[in-house]
């Protein structure tokens, strides 16, 4: 555990992890359960990014790859990869990482200013940037990293 | 939930039921069919209906009730014949009025007062007895507490139907108490002489500390509406003549109560409510007083004398216990999540036999035999708790009749509605989702389907057309026919319209069934002008739709000048449905059993190129032949027909399609998931299930890959969905 305790604003948990050699967090309220990965069940015509369906104790969960919608190169996945079951809106989605590496708590001024990139993907998904312990942890904004789920649910 | 609200909805529920209890009480009748035990039915479920409205004052449903009920007396007395013509067609229409009163009392809005007061005069013109010598049953009628439209602002109105008003002031002393007499019990004799409104008069009551416990300390003042004569007023008071005071005078017609009511002890209902906990010093029982106000006066006045006695509460109970019988109600939600768990059971058990084979344990082992019969025993109560949600098609088919009798009003035909099979069960959701497309239906066959009584004498027809509606289980599903005798589809009518509203070209061959099904078009309407009743542009594409939507079909016969035939075929229930389990290369899939005909294994000769698209030829016939893992993207290159089992499915409409599939692992029920709750609507499949394994598998929507696969494209498979979502 990491804290970063500072007198700027409430403690907010972070759960951090790892897609390729990038750290990214997402807000650990938003966090359901993290289980090991599964086989998926391919959706005809679906976006790249969605790798398919699985089956979440009898519900129908959908699964992002958080490498491919993200912009980077998706690894086979296997046993060793890791399903983060998210919460956005009404909607629960799993989110393929690699693996989970940390759960750190923050306040909101520890989160800095996405560095201007040229990466379309990361102005979109990255809404801060975090510094800890020489580590680079780029915070997902959730309701960016669905924009169509998004716009079904509404 | 405030008791008294709780109340009311149940009061509201079981008006729908004596609502519908009365109108095929009263069709029986009408038919000839009734014995006395219908009439009795019919008599008591207006009966309840306003005993109930009383003690919710609403005075517009109990006054209308009053009429109806003194008019079915008769009938039941055997005083008044049920003439079908000049007694029950207006005692339907009255049903009808009482249904609207009763929705006015529920939601709000307003009656056609007019139309109120005009069916209450048939009620009265078609029982002409009743108006001068009521029945001696009257005596069960119970009265409503203290409605406030005669101390109000209520026009005369239906008022003025009912007897002469009379004023009465009684006040008891403490010796009608100490003689066993009872307040409440005369005000109830009263209240069967006719309509009555009470207000109570307080003024007398000391305090609380200061109050003797059997003293006699409350009046009231009483305004009775009947046609009784003024000695039968005073025989009520007989037994406590001297033991009170009283004063009983006519009002003199035209002097409304508002001006003959004391000012002063003009106290709304509530105010009394209230200071009768005050009295009772906060008692407990208090908010439960309402549950049965028609008894409510009388009790207080008891307790007030005798502390001990504590009525008010059990009669409560026991009211809203014999209103349960032998049923209960439930939240649907906790059926629905029961149904959930059961299907997770199901899958469990699915899931647990194909471990154990997995592990090499015989199927004759005692493992084995163990897991059969927990597949057994889990199946009984899938279907157990699946037939809770099922119920018969009688609420739904109790409304056409109605709707029949106005629709026919409307175009001025001539109609007989018949229904059949209103005893078949099915899915609550499915039964609730049935209504609109019905009611749809049912007006059509009516206003476009029916001739006028002149055209059919001029064929010669009865001059009343039937409307048939019937519904039956076929094949694990339920199928409803709706037929009317009427001249049948116009089909060359109905060829011009289409082409002149550009759906088909000029030139195009239709079969005659192709030409009915035209119909089913959106934006198709053939109706010359836009009526009220059933042309609004939405027609028949909206019902096709919504049958649909519930995973049904529907289909049409017509023969000129005999009628048509509209054929609607349901799952009976939403939850489960059977599949045929394929693989599609490395997916697994299932197909909707329903919308299979057959299977076969084909030939590659059998299989023939046709422009992009390839045909099968199945017995002398050639039917498209679609490739699914194709269609949805899941492999590139056609599958080669030998390498494939087919699947030949008629999709809506009834055309026929071929699916290449890679094999058949099997047939099972499988539970239906939704794909929309987490992630979205996807084309060209009906929703998701579990399989025995874990694993998730979709079910294929046929109907949406057989009319993709007629566009030619496979990739026009997604945004042409997009647009219907």
């Amino acid at each position: 555990m990491t804290d970063l305790n500072s007198a700027s604003g409430p403690n907010r948990e972070l759960v951090a992890f790892r897609i390729g050699a990038q750290e990214f967090c997402v807000d650990i309220t938003a966090v359901r359960e993290i289980r090991g990965w599964t086989k998926t069940t391919a959706l005809p015509r679906a976006p790249a990014y969605v790798s398919g369906v699985v089956n979440l104790r009898g519900a129908v969960l959908p699964i992002v790859d958080l490498a491919l919608r993200l912009g980077s190169v998706s690894t086979e996945p296997n046993e060793r990869h890791v399903i983060i079951v998210t919460q956005i809106g009404t909607q629960i989605v799993g989110l393929l990482v690699d693996a989970v590496s940390d759960i750190i708590t923050v306040t909101n001024s520890d989160v800095q200013p996405t560095p201007d990139v040229a990466s379309e993907m990361v102005k979109s998904f990255v809404q801060g940037i975090l510094a800890i312990d020489g580590r680079m942890i780029s915070l997902i904004a959730m309701d960016h990293v669905l924009p169509e789920l998004q716009l079904e649910a509404a | 939930m405030d008791p008294m609200e709780a109340i009311k909805i149940t009061f509201f529920q079981e008006c729908e039921e004596q609502l519908a209890e009365l109108e095929s009480g009263l069709l029986l009748m009408e038919a000839g069919e009734a014995d006395g035990e219908v009439i009795n039915a019919v008599f008591r479920a207006v009966h309840s209906i306003k005993g109930g409205a009383g003690a919710f004052g609403l005075d517009d449903l109990v006054r209308f009730a009053h009429v109806f009920e003194t008019a079915l007396d008769e009938v039941r007395t055997g005083r008044l014949a049920p003439d079908p013509q000049t007694v029950l067609k207006p005692m339907l229409r009255a049903a009808d009025v009482l249904a609207d009163l009763v929705r006015v009392a529920r939601d709000g809005g307003t009656v056609d007062e007019a139309r109120v007061l005009q069916i209450a005069e048939e009620l009265k013109l078609a029982s002409p007895v009743a108006a001068e010598a009521p029945g001696e049953d009257m005596s069960e009628i119970v009265f409503g507490f203290a409605p406030p439209p005669f101390l109000g602002d209520e026009p005369d109105g239906i008022a003025a139907m009912i007897g002469v008003p009379w004023a009465i002031h009684f006040k008891p002393k403490a010796e009608l108490y100490a003689n066993a007499n009872e307040a409440g019990l005369i005000l109830r004799e009263l209240g069967h002489l006719g309509e009555i409104a009470l207000t109570l008069d307080t003024t007398a009551l000391p305090p609380l500390e200061s109050m003797d416990p059997e003293g006699a300390y409350l009046a009231w003042d009483i305004v009775l509406t009947t046609e009784r004569a003024e000695s039968d007023i005073h025989d009520v008071f007989e037994f406590v003549d001297g033991d009170c005071e009283l004063s009983i005078e006519a009002k003199i017609a035209g002097d409304r109560p508002s001006e003959s009511a004391d000012p002063t002890s003009v106290e709304p209902p509530l105010d009394v409510m209230a200071l009768i906990r005050r009295v009772q010093g906060g008692a407990e029982s208090a908010p439960e007083m309402p549950a049965s106000p028609e008894v409510a006066p009388p009790v207080i006045v008891a307790q007030a004398a005798e502390p001990a006695a504590a009525k008010a509460p059990a009669r409560a109970e026991s009211a809203v216990s014999s209103a349960g019988g032998s049923t209960i109600r439930v939240d649907l939600d906790r059926v629905d999540r029961l149904i959930d768990l059961v299907g997770e059971l199901v899958i469990n058990q699915a899931m647990l036999s194909q471990r154990v084979m997995e592990a090499g344990i015989a199927g004759a082992s005692a493992i084995g035999m163990g897991l059969d019969e927990l597949e057994q025993l889990s199946r009984e109560i899938q279907d157990s708790v699946m037939a809770i949600r099922a119920q018969p098609v009688k609420s739904v088919f109790q409304r056409m009749p109605r709707l029949a009798r106005e629709v026919a009003a409307m175009t001025g035909k001539q109609v007989r509605l018949v229904t059949d099979g209103e005893g078949t069960e099915v899915d609550k959701t499915v039964i609730e989702r049935l209504a609109d497309p019905l009611t749809h239906m049912i007006r059509n066959a009516i206003d476009h389907g029916l001739e006028t009584p002149a055209d059919r004498i001029a064929s010669g027809k009865h001059p009343e057309g039937v409307v048939r509606l019937s519904a039956g289980h076929r094949s694990g599903r339920i199928v409803i026919e709706i037929s009317d005798d009427g001249a049948g589809i116009n089909r060359a009518k109905v060829r011009e319209i289409a082409i002149k509203k550009g759906l088909i070209a000029a030139e195009t061959i239709l079969s005659e069934e192709e030409i009915d099904n035209l119909i089913f078009l959106p934006g198709f309407s053939t109706a010359a002008e836009v009526s009220d009743i059933s042309g609004r542009g939405v027609g028949m594409d909206v019902v096709k739709r919504s049958i649909q939507a519930l995973g049904g079909r529907i289909s049409i016969s017509s023969r000129p000048g005999k009628g048509s035939t509209f054929v609607l075929s349901l799952p009976l229930t939403l939850a489960v449905l059977d599949g045929m389990v394929v693989s599609l290369g490395e997916q697994t899939m299932v197909v909707p059993l329903t919308s299979i005909v057959e299977t076969l294994q084909p030939k590659a000769a059998a299989v023939h190129a046709l422009g992009d698209s390839r045909v099968i030829a199945v017995r002398d016939t050639f039917v498209p032949l679609i490739d699914v893992g194709q269609i949805l993207g899941y492999r590139a290159e056609m599958l080669k027909p030998g390498d494939g089992v087919v699947l030949l499915i008629e999709a809506d409409g009834g055309a026929r399609a071929a699916l290449l599939v890679e094999a058949i692992q099997g047939q099972r029920q499988v539970v239906i998931k939704s794909l929309e709750a987490n992630y979205r609507h996807v084309p060209g499949i009906a929703a998701a299930t579990i399989l025995g394994d874990g694993r998730v598998a979709l079910i294929l929507d046929v109907d949406a890959v057989v009319a993709v696969s007629r566009t030619g494209e496979p990739t026009s498979l997604e945004p042409q969905f997009q647009m219907m979502a």
